[in-house]
């Protein structure tokens, strides 16, 4: 594969989904790179009850197909590969994949984030089996469990609550002594039976053969370790941005996100950066929407002042 | 593109472990976003391995006793059948051609 195009928007989330409606509406030769799912971290979310417009809420994947049907409708080319590096060459970019090169004018680092992992044995092993990062895809394998849920912030206290309806017991364990989730769910998971925490507490080590049979805890304050029996173990710690295939070329915080002006400007002409890989985003599907928009909107301006107006295709 | 057809807990043991071919099992469910987009290429997938492994998938949903069985915890999740016996699982949402790939390993 070997094309040349306006503009390459690596991720294909809320963030990169938008900013392809607004490049390819514009005219622009749009192509998207999605390494695994439409929609990103939302595909993996049941309801969102919080993008405008949406009155009962809707379901992540659902969105993110809609938004994509809409952005191919005025031309842009989804493709399923990753993106391993962005090289600049000349005036324009160098987009390596793991199918081929890509040359562009303009390149939209939307990549989102993954999940963090919590880095102690048994977890990688057991991914799949017992560990997950996604309650709403994997609740329903827990059916009369107890499981564990790791983390506070809102994630780990909505996937609680998802994860209540099938599971028998779900234990929270948090490294703090307070939840950082939004009030209106704290209210709602201490409301829930099925829900207790354990606070000041972290997981040492996932224990199991072929699938999950319990965790390993510490307490933090008393040092005192403990096992205990649970079919699953979810983990909601919080996320990292997915931007190995920028390092280096573009500024970026301690924090490994890209820093970028009011416009989705990094310090490199003709690269963009929009939703949760860009500092101080708000990581919310509206606000990572509103990224995308801005970012093609900008990189359309940056293409016409550069490069020439916009002509019709011939 | 290839039919797959619906196995369900009571067609699981002729259609799936008493066949004579190998058989890919897609287990999924109508709420798994990521699902949808493995079905698809499931599809395709069945196509280009015809004659050589038959293709079928099982709603979760509808079926827990397979998917319990066969220590289901996350879909999508695909199970490879040789002789009766799963010799190869993919677990999550992976590009075709890697699908590709592990099927071929593990029918070989």
């Amino acid at each position: 594969m070997e094309m040349e195009c306006d503009v390459v928007i690596i991720g294909g989330g809320p963030a990169g989904l938008a900013a392809g409606l607004y490049a390819a509406r514009a005219r622009r030769c749009a192509v998207l790179l999605e390494k695994s799912v439409t929609g990103g971290q939302i595909a993996l979310t049941a309801m969102i009850e919080n993008y405008p417009g949406f009155l009962e809420g809707v379901n992540g994947y659902d969105l993110a197909e809609a938004m994509l049907k809409q952005a191919e409708k005025y031309g842009l080319k989804a493709m399923y590969v990753s993106a391993h590096s962005v090289e600049r060459a000349e005036d324009r970019f160098l987009v390596k994949t793991s199918e081929g090169e890509l040359r562009t004018k303009t390149v939209i680092a939307a990549g989102g984030a993954a999940y963090k992992k919590l880095g102690v044995a048994g977890e990688e092993r057991l991914t799949g089996r017992g560990v997950s990062f996604c309650a709403t895809c994997d609740a329903a394998f827990f059916r009369d469990q107890e499981v564990l849920v790791v983390g506070g912030g809102d994630a780990a206290i909505d996937e609680s609550l998802f994860l209540a309806r099938y599971a028998a017991k779900i234990h929270v364990v948090h490294r703090r002594d307070r939840l950082r989730a939004t009030p209106v769910l704290q209210e709602r998971a201490f409301a829930e039976p099925k829900i207790d925490f354990m606070w000041n507490t972290v997981v040492v080590e996932v224990l199991g053969d072929d699938v999950v049979t319990g965790a390993r805890l510490r307490n933090l304050l008393s040092g005192e370790e403990s096992e205990m029996a649970v079919a699953g173990v979810f983990i909601f710690i919080g996320q990292e941005p997915s931007m190995d295939y920028l390092k280096g070329l573009v500024a970026m915080d301690d924090t490994g996100h890209v820093i970028v002006n009011e416009w989705m400007e990094t310090d490199v002409r003709g690269l963009f950066a929009a939703g949760d890989v860009r500092r101080n985003a708000a990581r919310q599907v509206v606000s990572s929407a509103g990224d995308g928009a801005t970012a093609a909107i900008r990189a359309d301006q940056y293409m016409s002042e550069k490069f020439g107006a916009w002509t019709p295709p011939s | 593109m290839a039919n797959v057809r619906d196995v369900t807990d009571s067609t699981f043991k002729k259609e799936v472990v008493d066949s004579t071919v190998p058989v890919l099992v897609d287990f999924w469910a109508p709420w798994c976003g990521p699902c949808r987009m493995v079905s698809p290429l499931v599809e395709e997938l069945a196509g280009e391995f015809d004659g050589k492994a038959s293709f079928v998938k099982l709603n979760t949903d509808d079926n827990p006793t397979t998917a319990t069985s066969y220590g289901i915890r996350s879909i999508p999740t695909l199970i490879i059948f040789k002789a009766g016996q799963p010799v190869g699982q993919i677990i999550g949402f992976r590009p075709k051609a890697e699908l590709k790939k592990h099927i071929e390993g593990a029918i070989a």
